[in-house]
C-alpha cells in the first residue's frame, strides 16, 4: 500500500470510529472545538490579520487614546473595538496578547509533561524508596493550589534572579513557575499506567532479552501510557492559560509592555471607573470563551477516551 | 483509631518540618537578609555585628532550630518592605481574609448543595441544564472576570455597592470585624460572591454527580420498594451517603479559598493577607513571603487532618477495614 493510500484509509477508518462519531453528536463539543481553533489560528497569524502591532510604541498614537468601539457614538473604522489608554488597538492588542498567553500555556503544559511523565515513569517503574519520595513530593504539592505554587515560585526566582534580567526572563519564569506548578497530575497518572504496564509480557520480554532499564522505560512504555496524559494535557492548558492570565493580571506575570490577556485586564482596570469599559470587557471576554472551549473540549475527550462511561 | 491518628500527626508534622525547611532556605539563602535590613551607609564594622547578633555565623542547622523555635513562638522577624514584625502584620490582616473566605464558603455550601441536590433528582429537567451551564461558565470564568464585572454593574453602572475596601470596621478585642456594620456588609457582598463562585460550582458538581450515582445503588432501590416517601429516601438515604466525599472535598477547598482570595482581594483592594502576600512578591519581601508560606501550610495541614479524621468518623466502613486489615 502506498503512503496516499495509507493516509486514505486511515482517513476512513477515522471517519467510522466511535471517537468522531460521539465529536459529531455533540454539538456544543463542535462549537467549542470550531471556537478553539479559530481563536488559536487567529493568534498564530496575528500580524497578517491586524491593523497595527500593538508591542512597536512607534505605530501607537497617543491622539487615538481612549477611542470607543465602532458601533457607539464615537467609535471609528480604524479601531472595531476601540482603543486603550495608550491609542492601542485593542482588537490588534488582544490578538497579539492571546499569542502570549497561548504561547505561555502551550510551553508551560509542555514543560509540566517533560516533568511529570519522566518522574512518573520512574515512579512506577522503579518503584521502592524513589517511588516513595516522588510520590510523597507531588502528593504534598498536589494538596496546595497550583496558583500558590506557581506565585511562590515567581517571587522566588524573581528575588534570585538579578533585576535588569526581570524584563528579558520574564517569559521563561512564568513558564517555568506555571510548568513547575501543574506537574504532578500528569506524575500520578502516568506512574499508574506504568505499573500496570510493568507486569505486561512485553515488558519481561524487553528486560530478559537484556534490554536497560531506561530504554524499556522510554522505549517501551512510554508510548502505552501517553493515552491519559493527552487528555489531562488538554485540561491543564485550560488551567494554564488561566493561570498566566491571573499571574499577570496580579502584576507578577508578563511585562505591560508586551501585554497578554491577563496584563490587558489589569490595564483596563484602572479605567473602569472613568467610563471607558471597552478596555477590560474585550480581553476578558476573549479569555473566558477561550478558557471556556478549551474545557469543553477537554471534558468531551475525557468521556470519549472512558470506556467506562460507554 | 490511635495508631491511625497518630501516623497523621507524624505526617502532618513532616509537611510542616518540610514547609519550614522552604521558608527557612528562602530567608537565609534568597538575598542576603543583613543587607536588606540596613541602609547604603552602614559600615562593614556594623554588618559584620549584625551578622553575629543575628546568628548568620552559627552552623546551618543550629540556626535552622532556631529559626523553628522562633517560628513556633510566632516571631517571624521583621518586613524588609513596611519595616514591621511580620507577626503584627498578619495579625492586623487575618480577620479581614478569614471573613471573606468563611463568608463565601458559607455562601457556596448554602447554595451549592441544594442545586446539586435539585440537578441529581431531576437531571432532564430544563431549570437543571441552566444551572449545569451556569455552574460551568463559573468555572471557566477566570475570579477577577467575574469581579471586574460585577464592578461595572453594581458598582460603576448601578451604584449600589461600594467597589473596594472593607467599609466601616468594629474592633472587637483582637478581631477586627466588618460584619457588624451596615458598610462592612455592603463591601463585603461583591468580594464573597467572586470568591465563592468557583466553589459553589464546583460543590454543585460534586453533589450532582454523587447523588446520580448513588440513586443507582440497591439500598435506595431497596428503600423505595420498602415503600418510604420520595422525602425519605432522597434526603434520608441518597443525600446522607453523598455527604462523605463532599465533607472532604469541601474541606480541602477551604485552602484554595485562600489561595484565591489573593485574586479577589486584588480585585477589590480588600486588606487581607492575600494582598499582603502579593506586595510582599513585587517587593522580594522575604519574611512576609515565608511567613505567609508557613502559615497557609499551617491551616492547609490542619484543615486536611480534620478532614481526614471526619471521613473516620463519619464512615464506619474505613474503621471496619482498618482493623480488618490487621494494622
Amino acid at each position: 500500500m502506498g503512503p496516499v493510500a495509507r493516509i486514505q484509509d486511515n482517513f476512513a477508518r477515522f471517519l467510522d470510529s466511535d471517537i468522531w462519531y460521539s465529536f459529531r453528536t455533540s454539538p456544543v463539543t463542535v462549537v467549542a472545538t470550531v471556537l478553539a481553533i479559530v481563536m488559536i489560528v487567529a493568534a498564530v497569524i496575528a500580524p497578517l490579520i491586524t491593523p497595527q502591532d500593538p508591542f512597536d510604541p512607534a505605530s501607537l498614537d497617543l491622539l487615538d487614546a481612549f477611542t470607543a468601539p465602532v458601533w457607539t457614538e464615537d467609535g471609528q473604522w480604524r479601531f472595531p473595538l476601540g482603543t486603550d489608554d495608550q491609542g492601542r488597538d485593542l482588537y490588534s492588542a488582544i490578538l497579539y496578547g492571546s499569542r502570549i498567553s497561548i504561547g505561555v500555556g502551550f510551553a508551560s503544559v509542555i514543560l509540566s509533561i517533560i516533568i511529570g511523565v519522566t518522574l512518573g515513569l520512574i515512579a512506577g517503574y522503579v518503584g521502592g524508596t524513589t517511588d516513595a519520595v516522588i510520590m510523597r513530593i507531588a502528593d504534598v504539592q498536589i494538596s496546595f493550589p497550583a496558583l500558590l505554587v506557581a506565585l511562590l515560585l515567581n517571587g522566588v526566582l524573581r528575588s534570585v534572579l538579578p533585576g535588569s534580567s526581570h524584563e528579558t526572563l520574564a517569559l521563561v519564569v512564568i513558564i517555568f513557575s506555571i510548568g513547575m506548578s501543574i506537574w504532578p497530575q500528569f506524575a500520578r497518572t502516568v506512574r499508574g499506567s506504568t505499573m500496570v504496564e510493568k507486569s505486561k509480557e512485553y515488558v519481561q520480554a524487553a528486560r530478559v532479552i537484556g534490554l536497560s532499564s531506561r530504554a524499556i522505560m522510554f522505549r517501551h512504555v512510554l508510548p502505552n501510557v501517553m493515552g491519559p496524559v493527552l487528555v489531562i494535557g488538554t485540561i491543564n492548558l485550560a488551567i494554564a492559560v488561566l493561570l498566566e492570565a491571573t499571574l499577570s493580571f496580579l502584576g507578577v506575570g508578563v511585562p505591560p509592555t508586551e501585554p497578554s490577556l491577563g496584563t490587558l485586564i489589569r490595564i483596563g482596570q484602572d479605567f473602569l471607573f472613568s467610563g471607558e469599559w471597552w478596555i477590560v470587557i474585550f480581553p476578558g471576554v476573549f479569555l473566558a470563551l477561550l478558557v471556556l472551549s478549551v474545557n469543553l473540549l477537554g471534558d468531551w475527550l475525557r468521556d470519549a477516551l472512558n470506556p467506562k462511561l460507554r | 483509631m490511635i495508631a491511625f491518628v497518630i501516623r497523621r500527626l507524624f505526617q502532618a508534622l513532616l509537611v510542616m518540618l518540610v514547609v519550614a525547611l522552604i521558608g527557612f532556605t528562602m530567608f537565609r539563602y534568597v538575598g542576603d537578609p543583613v543587607a536588606q535590613m540596613v541602609g547604603q551607609d552602614t559600615s562593614l564594622e556594623d554588618r559584620a555585628k549584625l551578622r553575629q547578633d543575628l546568628g548568620l555565623n552559627d552552623p546551618v542547622p543550629l540556626q535552622f532550630a532556631r529559626f523553628i523555635g522562633n517560628t513556633v513562638q510566632g516571631k517571624f522577624g521583621i518586613s524588609y518592605r513596611i519595616g514591621r514584625p511580620v507577626d503584627e502584620l498578619l495579625a492586623d490582616r487575618l480577620p479581614a481574609t478569614l471573613e471573606l473566605s468563611l463568608l463565601a464558603a458559607l455562601f457556596a455550601i448554602v447554595v451549592g448543595v441544594p442545586l446539586g441536590v435539585y440537578t441529581g433528582l431531576y437531571p432532564r429537567r430544563w431549570l437543571s441544564h441552566v444551572f449545569l451551564t451556569v455552574s460551568l461558565i463559573g468555572i471557566s470564568l477566570p475570579t477577577f472576570v467575574i469581579g471586574i464585572l460585577l464592578i461595572l454593574l453594581f458598582g460603576v453602572t448601578l451604584g449600589w455597592l461600594p467597589t473596594f475596601g472593607r467599609g466601616e470596621t468594629v474592633d472587637i478585642g483582637l478581631w477586627d470585624t466588618g460584619l457588624l456594620t451596615v458598610s462592612g456588609w455592603q463591601s463585603i457582598i461583591m468580594p464573597a460572591f467572586t470568591l465563592g463562585m468557583f466553589q459553589l460550582a464546583l460543590i454543585m458538581r460534586l453533589v450532582r454527580s454523587e447523588m446520580l450515582e448513588v440513586l443507582r445503588t440497591d439500598f435506595v432501590k431497596f428503600a423505595r420498594a420498602r415503600g418510604l416517601s420520595n422525602r425519605a429516601v432522597h434526603f434520608g438515604h441518597a443525600l446522607k451517603n453523598t455527604l462523605v466525599p463532599v465533607i472532604t472535598i469541601t474541606g480541602l477547598q477551604v485552602g484554595s479559598l485562600i489561595a484565591f482570595a489573593i485574586i479577589t482581594e486584588t480585585v477589590f483592594q480588600w486588606p487581607g493577607m492575600g494582598l499582603l502576600f502579593l506586595q510582599a512578591i513585587q517587593f522580594v519581601d522575604i519574611p512576609v513571603m515565608s511567613t505567609y508560606l508557613i502559615l497557609v501550610a499551617f491551616i492547609f495541614v490542619v484543615i486536611n487532618l480534620i478532614v481526614d479524621l471526619l471521613y473516620y468518623v463519619v464512615d464506619p466502613r474505613l474503621r471496619v477495614e482498618r482493623s480488618g486489615g490487621g494494622h
